[in-house]
């Protein structure tokens, strides 16, 4: 191997970068038309479509739902799946081996079937009002993302650290917090993004647990565009896109600092 | 503070293996007693026991006064150095250090001028910002030792700390651990596969094998009178030789073995020797002698090799494969049909070993 790059491998290389940016630019571009029908490239520029999306309390609404969900289900999925991924490392010789496969086996499961019969047995079975409903149907949805990314960082963590910290005097219990968590951060950050972006971008589990009273954003999104061809979901898109880059730079912020200064 | 440690009777299981069986060991207090075995013989279970990372199945241990052997593990005051440092990954050399002050509660101020202290100690004062990934391995285990040695504990424990660094460093290291050790009084033990490791700066050694202590003593006695044939082997005892004793005439014996095996052995330089043993040498306690006709072990010489100080032979003898030395003056060749005799002050007398 030579240290130059073979002209062949830029140009493929450009071409993934178009093939990745293209759907982006196209949305951002279209969100920013002058024109009543969504097209590329845009004709004029206004920003009116972002102007109407905050007429339209439909929008509004299911946004704020979207916003509440991805990040209740993260937050209840990290809950849940930190403790399995550490149970499921620290004990791997004792454990048998199926039963990190069985965490990661909803995965398998394909989504609008989960939906379904968490509409059966949740909803309608126990009666169960949406917003719950739907928040155990992301929490199941993003859990096995969250395990399983967070067992990736546990797998390269030397448990015998832990035991050091026990040695000089820390309980088990906090030892975890002090030593193991700060140490599976990037783990838990890339799951927590993970998770996020699954949840938020949902439809196939939302599609049967939304009632009239409360939908996600996805949901309307997809109701809007039965009726409407306007550009108005492209700038949806682009809003919601950067209010979930937001939410990212917050967590890696909150999470990388508080971990840092312990 | 130096306290005494007891492990009485200790016997333990990993599922229904048995790992430790029966494991009785006594170091004094200020001692440093080093387990030497086998990989897997069970050396980081005895200190994972007295760790209190795992539940002996039966059996006591005991520090000082204390009765550790149901007291959790952050409990029991014990510094432990670890083969891998085992630093904190997220923490500078002085957090590491601090690490432990910090659990007892210690303020800021106090702990950050103690850690300073013994960062100075092991030398290591000014990385004490740095974080451990930005340290050679060397300064890892100095931190390591540092971060064991700064909570001022009743008992040291090392977990082959030198096994991942260069010669050089190693036996520099271990002088460092011994002064330190020594100079804080602190009972120790020190778990380590290399035996001049363990002989050279141990109190005592216990000598390991299947979950057993075989012997332990001081480095002196285990390297000049081990008292069975696998602490012999051990030790470097390769020439092991079945005998019966035929005749006695006040100290001395006349032994007699397999295929015409006659030696004539003096209880005054071996002692007491019984009526069935095991004869022990080196091969630099065997002597090749040409004249064919003398007491000694009758043998034929297979391949020479030249040690610079005597010639090794490979010898078929009827006691099985020996290893004798000779003289550099008068090389022997292969198929040579030669007597070994051994060199009573280099032997030693092992109880005869049970027919397996
Ligand atoms: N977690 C475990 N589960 C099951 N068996 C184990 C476990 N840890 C160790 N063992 C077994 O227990 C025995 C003793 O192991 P131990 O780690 O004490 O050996 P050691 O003397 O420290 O060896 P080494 O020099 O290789 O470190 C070995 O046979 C090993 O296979
Ligand atoms: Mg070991």
């Amino acid at each position: 191997m030579t240290g130059r790059l073979h002209p062949g491998l830029i140009a493929f290389a450009v071409l993934v970068y178009i093939f990745l940016m293209g759907p982006l630019i196209i949305v951002i571009g279209s969100s920013l038309s002058d024109t009543t029908f969504l097209t590329f490239p845009p004709q004029g520029l206004s920003l009116r479509w972002f102007e109407r999306i905050f007429e339209m309390a439909a929008f509004r609404r299911t946004m704020v739902t979207s916003f509440q969900v991805a990040t209740l289900a993260t937050c209840f999925a990290l809950i849940i799946g930190i403790p399995a991924a550490y149970a499921l490392n620290r004990y791997r010789v004792q454990l048998p081996g199926w039963l990190s496969t069985l965490f990661v086996l909803p995965i398998l499961v394909p989504e609008i079937v989960l939906g379904f019969s968490l509409l059966r047995s949740v909803q309608v079975g126990a009666g169960l009002p949406v917003f719950s409903t739907l928040l155990i149907g992301h929490t199941l949805l993003v859990l096995p993302y969250c395990v399983r990314v967070i067992s990736a960082s546990l797998a390269s963590f030397d448990f015998s650290i832990e035991e050091a910290a026990i040695s000089l005097g820390s309980p088990p219990w906090k030892t975890f917090f002090t030593v193991v968590l700060p140490n599976v951060r990037s783990g838990v950050i890339a799951a927590f993004i993970l998770a996020f972006i699954t949840s938020i971008n949902d439809v196939s589990v939302a599609l049967f647990l939304t009632g009239p009273g409360i939908s996600t954003l996805p949901i309307q999104i997809l109701a809007h565009v039965e009726q409407f061809f306007d550009p108005v979901i492209a700038s949806v898109s682009v809003l919601l896109m950067f209010l979930t880059v937001a939410v990212m730079a917050v967590v890696e912020r909150t999470l990388g600092l508080t971990f840092l200064t312990k | 503070m130096a306290a005494p440690l007891s492990l009485e009777h200790l016997t333990a299981h990993y599922g229904t293996t048995k790992v430790l069986d029966d494991l009785s060991l006594d170091v004094g207090a200020g001692e440093l007693v080093s387990l030497l075995g086998a990989s897997g013989c069970g050396k980081t279970t005895t200190l994972r026991l007295t760790a209190g990372f795992l539940a002996p199945t039966a059996g006591a241990i005991r520090l000082g006064d204390t009765d550790l052997t149901r007291l959790p593990a952050h409990r029991r005051n014990i510094g432990l150095v670890f083969q891998n440092y085992a630093l904190f990954p997220h923490l500078s050399v002085l957090d590491n250090v601090a690490f432990g002050l910090k659990q007892r509660g210690m303020g800021s101020a106090e702990r950050t001028r103690k850690a300073d202290d013994m960062l100075q100690r092991v030398g290591l004062a000014d990385l004490a910002e740095r974080l451990p990934g930005e340290l050679s391995g060397g300064q890892r285990q100095r931190v390591a030792l540092a971060r064991a040695l700064v909570i001022e504990p009743q008992l040291l424990m090392f977990d082959e700390p030198l096994s991942n660094l260069d010669a050089k460093l190693r036996v520099d290291m271990r002088v460092e651990i011994r002064q330190l050790q020594r100079a804080n009084g602190t009972t120790s033990v020190f778990v380590t596969h290399d035996q001049e490791e363990a002989f050279s700066i141990s109190d005592r050694v216990a000598i390991m094998d299947a979950g057993r202590i075989r012997q332990f003593d001081t480095p002196e006695v285990l390297y000049q009178r081990p008292s069975n044939a696998f602490v012999a082997r051990f030790v470097g005892f390769e020439n092991l030789i079945p005998l019966t004793s035929a005749t006695r005439q006040g100290s001395i014996v006349h032994a007699k073995g397999d295929g015409g095996i006659s030696v004539v052995l003096d209880q005054e330089q071996l002692g007491a020797v019984p009526d069935r043993f095991t004869l022990a040498t080196r091969p630099d306690g065997l002597r090749v002698s040409p004249d064919a006709d003398a007491e000694g072990i009758p043998s034929t010489l297979g391949l020479r090799t030249y040690l610079g100080r005597a010639y090794h032979y490979q010898a078929e003898t009827p006691a099985g494969h020996l290893v004798a030395a000779g003289p550099l003056s008068r090389p022997l060749d292969i198929g040579a049909t030669a007597r070994l005799v051994p060199e009573l002050e280099q032997c030693c007398i092992l109880p005869a070993e049970e027919a397996p």
